[in-house]
């Protein structure tokens, strides 16, 4: 996790403070991001950053992942699903670039993705793509997580991986 | 009948459709009314003869016009006598409604079933952007949560994450992706009730902006405010009204993948193959005998998608296959999207397809009427992980 990110916006007096890489500027920031209502089966996912870890929900019996979260393993029927550590790290599944300024004050381009966890195929995590240009984003393209707090969600983002390929 | 398919059972008596504009001089429930009135009396039916009413979504928030009008107001307003009812969103896309008056009719539940659907965004944008599900200010909550933080304002966004993946899979380029809004631009310039009807050549479609890639301005549906309404009729009562019978021949209905938008198994195909394959397995029928395709053009790559998963071409080759316009144009082998569609005539939400479909196969469709009486159509709709299908046959 980026604290000295984190500290940066904190500083600025936002709490919903613009993730880095995305803002370059920070005299401009992105507008707020709409933020999910945590209840009992998300709630580790989106406040996991808060002790850096990336936490998805995971058979207790089989090791599957189950995502999103629910307490039913559909692998092997165990009952017994809980939050669990990952390693942050992943792929690009699929990404767009989004040109299209919707709202004032929304700095454009910037990128959606779908990325698969390292972890198991088929789980899939939504964020945006930063600290790299838009364009450099391509399928398949390692990434590992960082996280942005915005109130009390700590919001999974995703940026190159320097190390993935490194043995 | 073969009794195994009940839809043989039901058609398509009588179609109706409001004014449609980029901004109504009525309310929408005033275009419901005139939608449904032309309907009911293009079926040579009466008031008292429908007995069933079916909708998607249902009236759902105001504000965004995605779905202003719900049966409860259409009931009252036509003082109809209802013997089944059914508007909801959680279906089979937007024709799921057809879908469950077939399963009415075959209950015995009613006889003549009016099916509507109104839009009323393009007036709702007017007073605010107001078509995001993942505003700030409100928590999200559902499958859409799972994207809400990450500015994800619009449709475009969240199926953008699907086509770029057909792109990269299929290397399809931009010049064949633009052939499908050049051909409905064409084709709404012969409608005289499409929104916009000025051709466009490729180098506009170049000038286009960009959304979100691979998606341009051209490849996005036009908002729009209007009504559709189809009555479906049991097939004995169909056969003694003024119209031909357009028979449902068969339905696509199943959802056989994860239905999450973010965790959808077939991010380039979307949910459409194991629909059209349902479908394709409750009819002689083939691919090649289909004269005329709607396909569900939200955004052009649900076409594109569409016309491999309904099987008019291998997957990975609609490119090719819409490459210089000829066969889906009007004249061509496979005639597409032919009122202008979404994207030009104007966002109808899956009626707008079903209402062409008929206007053609009954040879009311003026310049755009494709040649030699068109008898049977494949319609789909929907994309992502929502999809229907479902083939119609001119009796």
């Amino acid at each position: 996790m980026r604290l000295h990110d984190l500290t940066r916006a904190m500083i600025n007096g936002s709490t919903t403070g613009p993730a880095p890489g995305v803002d370059r500027d920070m005299s401009n920031a992105m507008p707020p991001r709409a933020l999910p209502l945590l209840d009992n089966d998300n709630t580790a996912y989106w406040t996991g950053g808060a002790n850096a870890e990336l936490l998805i929900h995971r058979c207790s019996d089989c090791g599957y992942y189950v995502h999103p979260p629910v307490n039913f393993c559909p692998d092997c029927e165990g009952r017994k699903v809980a939050p669990h550590p990952v390693s942050g790290k992943g792929t690009v599944e699929t990404f767009t670039v989004v040109h299209q300024q919707w709202v004032p004050g929304l700095k454009v381009p910037y990128v959606l993705a779908l990325v698969t966890i390292a972890e198991q195929d088929g789980v899939r995590l939504a964020g945006n793509i930063v600290n790299c240009e838009p364009e450099e984003v391509s399928f398949g393209m390692p990434v590992k997580v960082l996280f942005e707090q915005n109130e009390d969600v700590w919001v999974p983002l995703f940026e190159p991986d320097p190390d993935a390929g490194a043995a | 009948m073969d009794q195994r398919y009940p839809e043989k059972n039901c058609a398509i008596t009588g179609i109706g459709q409001s004014e449609v504009s980029r901004g109504a001089t009525k309310s929408a429930l005033e275009l419901t009314v005139d939608a449904a009135l032309e309907a009911i009396a293009d079926a040579g039916l009466s008031r008292a003869d429908i007995d069933g009413i079916a909708t998607w979504p249902g009236a759902s928030d105001v504000t965004t016009g995605f779905s202003p009008v719900g049966i409860p107001s259409l009931q009252d307003a036509l003082r109809l006598k209802l013997g089944w009812y059914c508007g909801g969103g959680e279906m089979p896309g937007q024709y799921g409604a057809v879908f469950e008056a077939i399963g009415a009719i075959a209950a015995n539940l009613c006889n003549n079933v009016l099916i509507f659907r109104t839009v009323y965004e393009a007036t709702a944008r007017k007073a605010s952007f107001a078509n995001s599900l993942l505003r700030a200010g409100t928590r999200a909550q559902g499958m859409f949560s799972w994207y809400a933080p990450y500015y994800n304002y619009a449709a475009a966004m969240q199926q953008a994450l699907f086509f770029n993946r057909y792109v990269h899979e299929s290397g399809i380029k931009p010049e064949q992706q633009a052939q499908i809004a050049i051909n409905q631009r064409r084709n709404a310039s012969l409608n005289p009730k499409a929104i916009y009807r000025t051709p466009i050549t490729l180098d506009d479609y170049f000038n286009g902006r960009i959304i979100a890639t691979p998606l341009r301005i051209f490849d996005c549906d036009l908002p729009c405010d209007g009504a559709t309404a189809i009555i479906v009729s049991r097939m004995d009562i169909a056969r003694d009204l003024p119209n031909p019978p357009i028979r449902i021949e068969a339905v696509g209905t199943n959802m056989h993948y994860r239905n999450e938008w973010t965790q959808l198994d077939a991010l380039a195909t979307q949910a459409q193959p194991a629909v059209a394959e349902m479908m394709w397995s409750r009819t002689d029928l083939k691919p090649k005998d289909v004269r005329l395709a709607q396909l569900y053009d939200g955004f052009s790559f649900h076409t594109i998608n569409w016309l491999e998963n309904f099987g008019f071409c291998k997957r990975f080759e609609a490119g090719d296959f819409i490459a210089d316009g000829k066969r889906i144009a009007l004249e061509g082998e496979l005639p597409l999207n032919t009122s202008g569609g979404a994207l030009s005539a104007g966002r109808l939400h899956a009626y707008g397809a079903v209402h062409e479909a008929c206007t053609q196969m009954w040879s009311r469709a003026g310049e755009r009427q494709v040649a030699g009486e068109p008898d049977v159509c494949a319609t789909s709709t929907a994309g992502g992980p929502l999809a229907g299908a479902m083939l119609l046959v001119r009796d």
